[in-house]
């Protein structure tokens, strides 16, 4: 403390290594890390699982989990939660499919669901910031509340979507990459953009660490959490397309799994629950890791009974020791 | 007395002026009457005892939370923010006792937070990332001792390096009020020096300073005026060249009242009715 600036003395030594260690953002490499243990166990297993096709066919299997994960990650980064993807991205799919029945170009068709999708996102944004009712809740009504819209405007019945131009999003691409796992991960880096380098993404971060400080610094909160919910509305939209094009149909079905697994990418990406810390990578790694989970579950014959048990126990896994690390 | 008389009588004198302002908390009645009158280029401490109201004077009057009954004028035109963005453009820059800031942020995102740079155009705007590092090195370097990585998260900062952090942020803007609620309250003695420095320049620029302290040398150091506040209510004023340690404390504990101390808002702390 002798002169002016003098930072702390640093002792570049051997304890420099060790903390550099410690400093590695482990929650985020979580995913990541159990990825690759998943690929090399998997691969010893069967020898087929690494081939291009499998990996190929994973990706594939991944493309409508990663887009919702990445909405699902803006709402948790803000200490939310969007329990309503999975049925606003089924309502989506069945606007789309009622439009495309009477008719509609099939690109027109999908900009009504995502439209459809968008609205959910803005009631529940609303409802939440302005109304003050917790998320949970609120997003609880819209799952029961989209779905049934689904089934009411569906009458209960699937809508074959038979559409040259969306079996292509499945089936071309580039090299392993389908056109669906290649809007999957452009939407990836577009949203890493937005939350790392725009004001709107710091802010998300902002309110997610404590609401209190951003709100007495001037940050609208309100129009930042209700932006977050829109933004995971409309990914969901953009997922009731791929969920089309996969299926060849819209179906009012319920897509439980597909909440559950978007909020167990979430955590296996190490976003903290309360908000204030998020990637879009870690999260996006966490649902290609449960989808290659499942897949080589399957590859090596364990009955799909045991894969929701496995899911369940890896995603408890992932957030205790995510915890540790805290 | 005669020097605020003076004072309020030329109203672009006043920068900030407070009357009346109320505020309850259920039935906790945080704020009964305070009344307060910051001339400009100058340094006020409010001083009182805790819970004595402060601080919710100061939310109030930033637009952090809405105050129930009163009156808040800035350079004589009524105001009422109803959001802190609202204060902070009209170039009131707060440091709150709880400091405000968000733990997982780093210290360069902490400093423009609301306030970031970015480039591009239109919807396309991106953070100035780079800008804003090099910027909070120059900012938190004036305050600190053992100067922050601006890049580390604001966790791992020690208490007095925090409220360098909120200092810093503070300062860094030109704005014309700055409020300081109890700014060395965590401070060592080299940091409490460089605060106490800073808030001297900060006047030296003519900016309008209101300091919370409860040091009451500190107080007497840097202020031209002292307003006591108890029990919700602004009770006392003085021009800090005449008055003493011992009488502030009176006046903070209650043992020296002012002569119409009760019902009464003390008609000194009001500005004069303006003729016209
Ligand atoms: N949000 C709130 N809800 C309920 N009561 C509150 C709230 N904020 C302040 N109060 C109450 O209002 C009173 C004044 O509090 P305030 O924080 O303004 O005091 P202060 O003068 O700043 O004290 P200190 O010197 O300890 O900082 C206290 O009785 C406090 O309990
Ligand atoms: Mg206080």
């Amino acid at each position: 403390m002798a002169t002016t600036q003098a930072a702390p003395a640093a002792t570049p030594s051997a304890d420099d290594s060790r903390r550099k260690l410690s400093e590695l953002p482990w929650p985020e490499l979580a995913s990541t890390l159990g990825l690759i243990a998943l690929a090399v166990i998997f691969a010893i297993a069967n020898p087929g699982y690494l081939s291009e096709g499998n990996v190929s066919a994973i990706l594939q299997a991944a493309a409508i989990l990663i887009v919702l994960t990445i909405g699902q990650t803006f709402v948790v980064a803000t200490g939310g939660i969007d329990l309503s993807v999975a049925s606003t991205m089924t309502l989506g799919a069945i606007v789309l499919g009622e439009f495309y029945a009477l008719g509609w170009n099939i690109w027109l068709a999908a900009l009504a669901g995502l439209v459809a999708a968008t609205l959910v996102g803005v009631v529940n944004g609303l409802v939440i910031s302005k109304g003050g009712i917790t998320d949970f809740i609120v997003t609880l009504g819209t799952l029961s509340a989209a779905s049934g819209l689904a089934l009411i405007i569906a009458d209960g019945k699937k809508t074959t979507v038979i559409e040259p131009s969306l079996i292509k999003l499945s089936v071309n691409g580039i090299w392993l990459f389908s056109w669906a796992v290649i809007i999957a991960l452009g939407l990836a880096v577009i949203a890493h953009v937005v939350l790392f380098h725009t004001r709107f993404g710091v802010h998300v971060l902002a309110i997610g660490g404590s609401a209190e400080s951003s709100r007495s610094l001037g940050i609208r909160v309100w129009m930042v959490k209700t932006g977050v919910y829109v933004i995971s509305a409309a990914l969901a939209g953009v997922a009731a397309l791929l969920v089309v094009a996969r299926v060849g149909a819209a179906e009012p079905a319920a897509n439980t799994a597909f909440l559950l697994n978007s909020v167990a990418a979430v955590v296996l990406g190490g976003v903290s629950l309360f908000g204030g810390r998020a990637t879009i990578a870690a999260p996006v790694m966490g649902a290609i890791l449960l989808t290659a989970l499942v897949n080589g579950l399957t590859r090596v014959g364990l009955s799909e009974f045991y894969q929701p048990l496995t899911v369940g126990v890896v995603v408890v896994l992932a957030a205790f020791l995510t915890r540790f690390n805290r | 007395m005669s020097t605020l008389t003076e004072a309020a009588s030329t109203s672009t004198d006043e920068v900030l002026t407070v009357r009346n302002l109320q505020k309850s908390f259920g039935r906790v009645q945080a704020l009964r009457e305070a009344s307060l009158t910051l001339p400009r280029g100058k340094v006020t401490a409010l001083i009182g005892d805790n819970g004595a109201g402060k601080s919710t004077l100061v939310r109030c009057l930033v637009g952090v939370q809405p105050p129930d009954a009163g009156e808040v004028r800035l350079n004589g035109e009524p105001v009422r923010f109803t959001n802190p963005e609202q204060g902070r453009s009209a170039g009131i820059e707060t440091v709150f006792q709880e400091l405000a800031l968000v733990e997982d942020l780093s210290v360069a995102q902490n400093l423009f937070l609301g306030r970031e740079i970015t480039r591009g155009f239109g919807p396309l705007k991106f953070l100035d990332r780079r800008k804003m590092r090099k910027e909070a090195h120059d900012m938190v370097s004036q305050l600190a001792i053992n100067v922050p990585q601006v890049t580390s998260r604001v966790r791992r900062l020690s208490g007095g390096q925090r409220q360098a952090v909120a200092l810093a942020r503070a300062a860094g803007w030109s704005s014309s009020v700055v409020i300081l609620d109890e700014p060395t309250a965590a401070l060592g003695v080299q940091e409490t020096q460089r605060v106490e420095q800073l808030i001297r320049s900060l006047r030296e620029k003519g900016m309008t300073i209101l300091l919370i302290s409860h040091n009451f040398e500190q107080v007497l150091r840097l202020s031209d005026q002292v307003v006591v506040m108890r029990a919700g209510r602004t009770v006392a004023r003085r021009d800090t060249s005449d008055t003493n340690g011992q009488e502030l404390v009176a006046l903070v504990t209650g043992a020296q009242q002012d002569s119409d101390d009760n019902e009464e808002p003390d008609p000194a702390l009001l500005p004069e009715p303006e003729e016209r």
